[in-house]
């Protein structure tokens, strides 16, 4: 009896609050079941919410190994950006898209691994001075391009790795398979991998993890450089499917990627995280973004249901306890 | 009983303050050392001799019976000295296994966690500490336990890492007399086991019931060494104290 009230404590604690944004993501369906049956059960608007579905995960996942090392990174809606745009320029060199996706990718982590080092060995605020990078990265871009996009339909089309990326199977978008395997990954990264642990640990206590001889800065600097990866992919992805790059692109996930972090379960002060907590997060907010129209209601309604959703989701980590000291 | 550590006649001075004077002390296996003194009367400083971060100006150091040349932290830990810090350095929304486990992982290649093996582990850390609640288990969250629970994993994590002279530093500082006494019995298990504690506290009563021996520390010198059967109360152990301090 005492063993098995031992184990629901310990089940409770380490899953609890991704039950309870599964229980957000539940909830959200119901009252749009309720509210616009005829709506919700169409396929199609499934099918643009699993569109837009595997860019956030690739953006919000490794966010949550950050935010629960005790850090936040903004710099990342544009390291999407930046990827996508060296991946573009190489394409339209000539260079084979393959590769061109590899580099596009290796500078986002490279530009992650920047930041970070920026931030620990600067000492810096990460929210502030990732701030100062989201913008200075977004400008350097702008006027790069001069505002212009990219097209690579001829480049892109008929290429292998565009039907192994984005193409379908079965009717399935691919990328949705590839967030899926990303999820898995990072499940097992997050909670049975030295680097989850030690991200556990640095947010947790950084002073005591480093007393116990784990290198603080490196596992900060190795969280940045993964958002900076997760953000590549997402871009690259986004520019695979739109065969475009355009010079905006990314922005707009910046405020919903992190909230779909918090909903998502992972407090902000760090020493916790859930991942598959984040992936009921982002279906919460990709639902919001494209349900509040597909049920017939103006656009302009979204912002005021995400910052409800928000909110209504602080309460819930309250609900499931402050902080442990 | 083996000597484990012994000192002789060690000096460490810090510009024109001596704060360590010739300072000979020895620990041997399986015993508890209680170390009092009053404040700046170089207990911080003995401790960080032992544990190697200070290497003495003079004097040699022996462990079991060998002496050893060039004293540092990694000579330290090497011989089994670990030092349970007064915060206990532990993350408190981890688990017990995580924490004990903490920055020496095992791990299969690529870095994945033994995970069953660890918890099997931690749990068998714990009992032998001398955890018996039914309700607590390697994976409870440290957050849950304790001011003096979270002491015992502190210790479990100490005797993991090999430790054969556990060096406590004010255990216990701010505890219950209830979690005090589960300090104790985490100490007398340590003992059990044949590894040693220098156990270092303000309360004299305290100290008094846990410990073998007592050595008393005053401005950098070791005035008294006094085995328990010298010493037939707590008071008589904190009048010897007074008379030194009222010596100056």
């Amino acid at each position: 009896m005492e063993k098995s009230q031992s184990y629901l404590r310990n089940y409770f604690h380490k899953n609890g609050r991704a039950f309870g944004s599964m229980g957000y993501f539940i909830l959200l369906m119901l009252v749009f079941l309720i509210g616009a049956p005829e709506a919700w059960l169409r396929p199609n608007l499934h099918q643009s919410v699993f569109v837009m579905m595997p860019t956030l995960i690739f953006l919000v996942i490794p966010l949550v190994f950050l935010v629960a090392s005790g850090e936040i990174d903004l710099s990342f809606a544009s390291t999407y950006a930046v990827a996508a745009y060296i991946f573009a320029l190489l394409v339209k060199a000539g260079i084979d898209p393959a590769l061109a996706i590899l580099a596009g990718v290796l500078s986002g982590a490279i530009i992650g691994a920047i930041v970070g080092a920026l931030i620990v060995y600067g000492r810096l605020s990460s929210l502030v001075a990732s701030l100062g990078v989201l913008f200075l990265l977004r400008g350097i871009i702008l006027v790069a391009t001069k505002s212009r996009s990219i097209t690579m339909m001829n480049e892109l089309e008929s290429h292998w790795v565009y039907d192994v990326l984005v193409g379908k199977i079965y009717g399935i978008p691919m990328q949705v398979l590839w967030a899926a395997l990303f999820v898995i990954f990072c499940y097992y990264l997050f909670n049975k991998h030295v680097f989850g642990v030690h991200i556990h640990h640095v947010g947790d206590n950084y002073v005591s993890a480093e007393q116990m001889g784990i290198n603080v800065k490196a596992v900060k600097i190795k969280a940045f450089m993964f958002v900076g990866l997760g953000a590549a992919i997402a871009g690259i992805f986004t520019t695979l499917i739109t065969y475009t790059f355009f010079p905006t692109q990314g922005f707009g996930y910046l405020l919903l990627a992190l909230a779909a972090v918090f909903v998502g379960g992972t407090p902000y002060w760090g020493g916790l995280g859930t991942i598959i907590g984040a992936v009921f997060g982002v279906g919460v907010i990709a639902y919001m973004e494209i349900g509040v129209i597909a049920v017939g209601m103006s656009g302009t309604w979204r912002q005021v249901f995400n910052g409800l959703i928000i909110l209504l989701a602080l309460f819930g980590h309250r609900l499931h306890g402050d902080r442990v000291r | 009983m083996k000597n484990l550590i012994e000192l002789k006649n060690v000096t460490k001075r810090f510009g024109g303050i001596t704060a360590l004077n010739k300072a000979s002390l020895n620990v041997s296996s399986g015993e508890v050392v209680g170390l009092i003194g009053d404040n700046g009367a170089g207990k911080s400083t003995l401790i960080k001799t032992l544990v190697g971060v200070y290497s003495p100006d003079e004097g040699d150091i022996f462990i079991k019976d060998k002496k050893v040349e060039g004293w540092t932290a990694l000579k330290a830990r090497e011989a089994g000295i670990e030092t349970v810090f007064q915060d206990r350095a532990l993350c408190p929304q981890q688990s017990i296994v995580w924490n004990i486990f903490m920055g020496k992982e095992l791990t299969y290649p690529f870095g994945f966690i033994r995970e069953k093996e660890q918890i099997r582990e931690a749990n068998r850390l714990i009992r032998e500490i001398g955890f018996t609640s039914k309700l607590i288990n390697a994976e409870s969250p440290v957050g849950n336990l304790s001011g003096g629970e979270r002491q015992g994993v502190a210790i479990a994590r100490a005797i993991y890492n090999n430790a054969e002279l556990i060096i406590l530093d004010e255990p216990t500082n701010a505890l219950s007399l209830n979690e005090t006494q589960k300090v104790f019995d985490f100490v007398n298990n340590v003992k059990k086991s044949n590894r040693s504690v220098l156990f270092i506290g303000h309360n004299i009563f305290h100290v008094y019931d846990i410990s073998d021996r007592f050595v008393v520390l005053d401005r950098g010198e070791i005035v008294h060494q006094l085995n328990k059967s010298e010493i037939s109360s707590p008071e008589k152990l904190m009048k010897i104290m007074k008379d030194t301090i009222s010596k100056h």
